[in-house]
């Protein structure tokens, strides 16, 4: 699938996204993943909406419309019915961010994958509203300072995937960026395949995350590697796959603390958010079959 | 031509589910739909419709109807949805962006009065949510109103000149739910009177983006060129019943129903059901000798302001009827019309039937009895139909 780069890019040059945005990576790597296939792309109001710069040039090299918040899964059926209907390959795919996946756009979402609806939603989670300067969502994780929680947020980050998995769609899956070819691999089969398919990637943003732009894949390598990311699939709500085995290292959780900004004031540890990520991994043991005590120390080689 | 008793929300579904078919060979139909009532019986009759090349998508909410409906026509698909009250006033923000982006969609509303407090009778208060939103509005009076502005509904917003929603408004159960005699014709002859929806921005292989930012003269220019468009509207829609009739046999009414005019001293204005009671009044009354009249308004947006100024000319007293409040001013028809009456006219507004009241002919007799001994015109005045 990687030589397949040889069509227009999705999102082209001279796009505003701030350097080091995880949507533009993302966008990149989708490219590659949809080859020649004909391509309807769905945004709701979000920084990819934004981004496209102002009528009449455009940075979205695919045919692509821009949706209400709340709308972009309900929109997006409207145009896989046509293309349905017309017997045409064109895969309809949503480009939503946290705020239109985990909490506006929720109830058109789960509506969309109750219906199994032919479509491929793919959430950029940078864990924050960033459009609009960087306040909360339900995607924001449990001690991350932003312009609404002064001291942190105080509750934890929902479970999307768990959320999604239940709507028994196709295809569900967490994607690292700093994986390429697992990225590469998911996204391949989420373009190809029927029915809806969701997306989840963790999405770098050093504006709202206060880091470094060049850090971004950095910092998604260190939530993946400690565990505080788990980067899986599941396919038809109950197959669970885990794509990467994290070594849970508490010096990588330290590190995606210490290097974010919007972790200091809150104080937050990597021995406070330990017990979290084994309880989540303990459960995702047992979904995926795959029974290994969640702890460096106990793993054997 | 086969006549049917149908109720006025199976007539609208009737009539979508022909033009739907129309665009067989097109790119199809496309619908989302969600049960409010009274418009409920529209959607079901819709979703038991066979539709070849057509999809009627069960949503979870209005807001994501109105998705469908901009998701289907942006792919160049005919689109149609129903809906009331609430319902409206939840699918508002996609209405906009579906005027907004010029994508045709039709539909139908049971007027229905907004709450809590709920209540589900008639109130042409929701639609008027919209009235500046860039939607073409319409009101009707009977189930074969109902039926042929539907079926015209599409062909005026598919127009390449026009290419922006168009609503059309019928009251909840006084009309939604009435049962009347409607002539449907047959498939054929609505297949040469609905050209193939051709959405000349909708989106096909070409990189193109729809709804993006945009800065503020071009946003000024958009909206203007919208607002044209929409003014435009009045005279092709004429253009349409010129064609209507030669195909179906019967006149599609007009945007303006003037019923007995020219020679009255006094007008009763109105839109929708109340129009037809009007008219019942004006007979009565003018076999009493009172030279009475009664304007109907079909075509609420664009307003046809030069057809109702003409019509209003010479009139010593007009009486505008409004089955709505906009809360702080008055009736929306008043508050729109009363400018256009001649300068020394006494034009008063009579709030009347809201809140799904029923308006009986010895309510407008009422009326035009209180408007005779007036001198010069009034506050809005509450006129309860009880």
């Amino acid at each position: 699938m990687n030589d397949v780069c040889n069509t227009a890019a999705i999102f082209r040059q001279g796009n505003t996204n701030c350097g080091g945005c995880g949507m533009s990576i993302t966008l990149q790597m989708l490219r590659r993943a949809v080859g020649a296939n004909p391509v309807h792309l769905v945004i709701p109001a979000c920084c990819g909406a934004v981004a496209g710069g102002t009528f009449p040039q455009s940075t979205y090299g695919v045919p692509t419309i821009m949706s209400t918040f709340a709308s972009a899964a309900a929109v997006a059926s409207g145009l896989a019915s046509v293309a349905s209907l017309n017997g045409e390959g064109t895969r309809v795919i949503v480009l939503a961010g946290d705020g239109g996946t985990f909490d506006i756009g929720f109830a058109t979402l789960s509506a969309a994958a109750e219906r199994n609806e032919d479509i491929l939603f793919l959430c950029y989670d940078n864990e924050i509203y960033g459009n609009t300067g960087g306040q909360r969502s339900s995607a924001t994780p449990q001690g991350a300072v932003t312009s609404n929680t002064l001291e942190g947020k105080l509750e934890q980050k929902k479970d999307i995937l768990a959320v999604m998995a239940a709507h028994r769609i196709p295809y569900a899956a967490s994607v690292s960026l700093a994986h390429a070819e697992d990225t590469q691999k998911k996204f391949a089969h989420a373009v190809a395949q029927k029915g809806f398919r969701f997306l989840h990637v963790l999405s770098p943003c050093p504006t709202g995350w206060k880091s470094e732009p060049a850090l971004g894949l950095e910092l998604v390598r260190l939530a993946v590697r400690s565990g505080l990311w788990p980067v899986y699939e599941i396919f038809d709500g109950k197959r669970y796959t885990v794509s990467i085995e994290p070594d849970f290292s508490d010096e990588a959780l330290g590190l995606y603390l210490s290097l974010q900004r919007r972790f200091q004031k809150s104080g937050l540890t990597a021995a406070d958010l330990r017990p979290a990520i084994e309880r989540n991994w303990q459960s995702l043991r047992a979904l995926s079959g795959r029974i290994i005590p969640g702890k460096r120390e106990s793993r054997e080689g | 031509m086969s006549s049917q008793l149908l109720s006025a929300n199976h007539a609208a579904a009737l009539a979508t589910t022909l033009a739907a078919r129309a665009n067989r060979k097109g790119k199809g139909f496309v619908s989302g739909v969600y049960p409010i009532t009274p418009s409920t019986e529209c959607m079901e009759y819709l979703c038991n419709q066979k539709i070849e090349k057509g999809r009627v998508v069960r949503v979870e909410s209005e807001h994501s109807a109105m998705g469908v409906c901009i998701g289907g026509a942006a792919a160049g698909a005919r689109s149609f949805t129903a809906t009331s009250s609430n319902g409206l006033a939840y699918m508002v923000e996609n209405c906009i962006a579906a005027a907004n982006l010029r994508l045709p969609v039709v539909m139908v509303v049971a007027n229905r009065t907004l709450g809590p407090p709920w209540n589900i009778w008639a109130d042409q208060g929701d639609a008027l949510l919209l009235r500046d939103a860039g939607l073409i509005q319409f009101y009707c009076a009977s189930n074969q109103e109902v039926f042929d502005t539907v079926l015209s509904a599409f062909r005026l917003a598919e127009d390449g000149r026009v290419m922006m929603p168009v609503m059309v408004n019928m009251e909840g159960f006084i009309l939604s739910h009435n049962v009347a005699p409607v002539e449907i014709p047959q498939q054929g002859l609505v297949d040469d009177f609905l050209p193939l929806t051709d959405i000349p921005h909708r989106l096909e292989t070409v990189p193109h983006t729809l709804g993006q930012v945009e800065l503020p003269h071009q946003n000024e220019c958009h909206r203007f060129q919208h607002h044209t468009a929409m003014l435009a509207a009045a005279a092709i829609y004429d253009d349409i019943r010129a064609q209507f009739e030669p195909i179906f046999g019967r006149a599609l009414q007009g945007a303006l129903v003037p019923y007995r005019c020219d020679d009255a001293e006094t007008l009763i204005v109105s839109m929708g059901t109340m129009g037809i009671t009007a008219e019942r009044v004006v007979d009565d009354m003018r076999a009493a000798g009172a030279r009475v009249g009664s304007l109907r308004l079909r075509l609420f947006r664009p307003l046809p302001v030069d057809a109702i100024r003409a019509v209003f000319a010479g009139k010593k007293r007009i009486a505008i009827l409004d089955r709505n409040i906009g809360l702080g001013l008055g009736g929306v028809l008043w508050s729109d019309t009363r400018a256009l009456a001649d300068p020394g006219a006494v034009v008063q507004n009579y709030l009347t039937g809201l809140g799904g009241g029923d308006v009986r002919p010895e309510h407008i007799a009422k009326i035009v009895a209180d408007i005779a001994a007036r001198e010069i015109s009034g506050a809005p005045m509450l006129m309860e139909a009880v």
